[in-house]
């Protein structure tokens, strides 16, 4: 029996074929409805065992919410909206915790089983792979867009169906290659975040199309506006010296690809031909945003190059 | 004529959302505008710069930031 660390969940063999795969998360309502809210938690909390190519089994609620405050039709609507996504998964709802707390939050603990040999890391990626995202960018900017009600109701309504979105479907399609170098999911620290967590100090590097990159497009006036998450501005800070803009690049698009998502997609690595392949697949299968959208290449290496 | 905004202790995006309702009711061509984070003041300044304003001076003093925005 051995134990690995990872990044986005924790695996720990049990056979040669057989290994768990544990994760956590939970967060704040970034939604007014509370079923929707439960159901995006439940996305977001799924996808960390997806992107390392595991299937989810059991999960357990993670609540805090503030009784005293806040009536409890919210609690059942957000557990509801939670349990609706773990049917859509296949995942059993085993138990559960709650606390009092001032404010409202929501996640879940997941189980899940993986073969060890077969544990997607967000390292590895090799030069001649091709990049592919699964979903489209802008959450966070739709989200602090919403707070200040400039946000459209169809916007919102398009940014919801992204977040709250499984990513199985993708990551049933990724797993059937056996040539995916490196995967991860794009959450917090935006598309170039986590891409840069793929390349540093690696012997390679990224070559990024920002033309390819699926966006909500509306988005443009909100960041040219300056309505965009104070995480954005922390991320671009932290990796900017990883990152190279071609003139060819419209400005807005740069702090777009910073934007912190919620329940974003799967950041995909693997030879070209293949991926090419998998793109059409998820197309033809619903996940129509999927798209390539860069390579890996092997100089200049530790930088990512957005064309 | 001048205004003054104070958004310290707000999050994004209110002291977006504050300045640009200041500019769009017209009545003045400077507004101050003072914000406790630097997320709030470059977007305030990028909000300014979208709505054809000019940035004329940002000071800042234990880490609360004071934006000079005027109509170009």
């Amino acid at each position: 029996m051995g134990i690995e660390n990872t990044d986005d969940a924790g695996v720990y063999k049990l056979r040669d074929d057989l290994a768990i795969i544990q994760t956590l998360d939970f967060f704040t309502p970034i939604v007014d409805d509370p079923f929707t809210f439960g159901q995006i938690a439940v996305a977001n909390s799924l996808s960390d065992v997806y992107a390392m190519g595991g299937k989810p089994l059991t999960a357990m609620n993670i609540i805090c919410f503030p009784i005293n405050k806040m009536d409890i039709s919210i609690l059942r609507e957000v557990l509801l909206g939670g349990l609706d996504k773990m049917r859509e998964a296949g995942v059993l709802l085993v138990g559960g915790h709650s606390v009092e707390d001032d404010e409202l939050k929501y996640g879940l603990s997941v189980t899940g089983t993986i073969h060890p040999d077969r544990v997607l890391l967000n390292r590895g990626a090799r030069a001649g792979d091709a990049l592919v995202l699964t979903k489209p960018l802008g959450t966070g900017i739709i989200n602090t867009a919403l707070k200040g009600n400039m946000a459209s109701d169809d916007l919102v309504a398009k940014s919801i169906r992204c977040m709250s979105g499984l990513n199985k479907k993708a990551a049933d399609l990724m797993t059937q290659y056996s040539n995916i170098h490196a995967c991860t999911d794009v959450t917090g620290f935006g598309l170039l975040g986590h891409a840069s967590e793929m390349i540093e100090g690696a012997d390679v590097g990224m070559v990024i199309q920002s033309s390819f990159i699926p966006i909500f497009r509306e988005i443009q006036e909100f960041v040219e506006m300056g309505i965009i998450p104070g995480g954005l501005n922390r991320n671009r800070k932290f990796r900017m010296d990883m990152i190279e803009v071609g003139p060819d690049c419209p400005k807005w698009i740069v702090d777009v690809l910073f934007d912190p998502q919620t329940s974003g997609g799967l950041l995909i690595s693997l030879p070209l031909k293949e991926a090419a392949d998998l793109v059409k697949r998820m197309n033809d299968e619903g996940i129509e945003e999927a798209s390539v959208i860069g390579k890996v290449v092997a100089k200049p290496k530790g930088k990512i190059l957005i064309l | 004529m001048s205004a003054k905004i104070d958004a310290r202790g707000l999050s994004c995006p209110q002291p977006v959302l504050m300045t640009l309702d200041e500019i769009k009711a017209g009545k003045t061509s400077e507004i101050e505008i003072i914000v406790d984070t630097e997320t709030s003041k470059e977007n305030v300044s990028r909000a300014a710069t979208s709505q054809g304003w000019k940035v004329t001076d940002v000071s800042e003093e234990d880490n609360e930031y004071a934006i000079s925005i005027k109509k170009d």
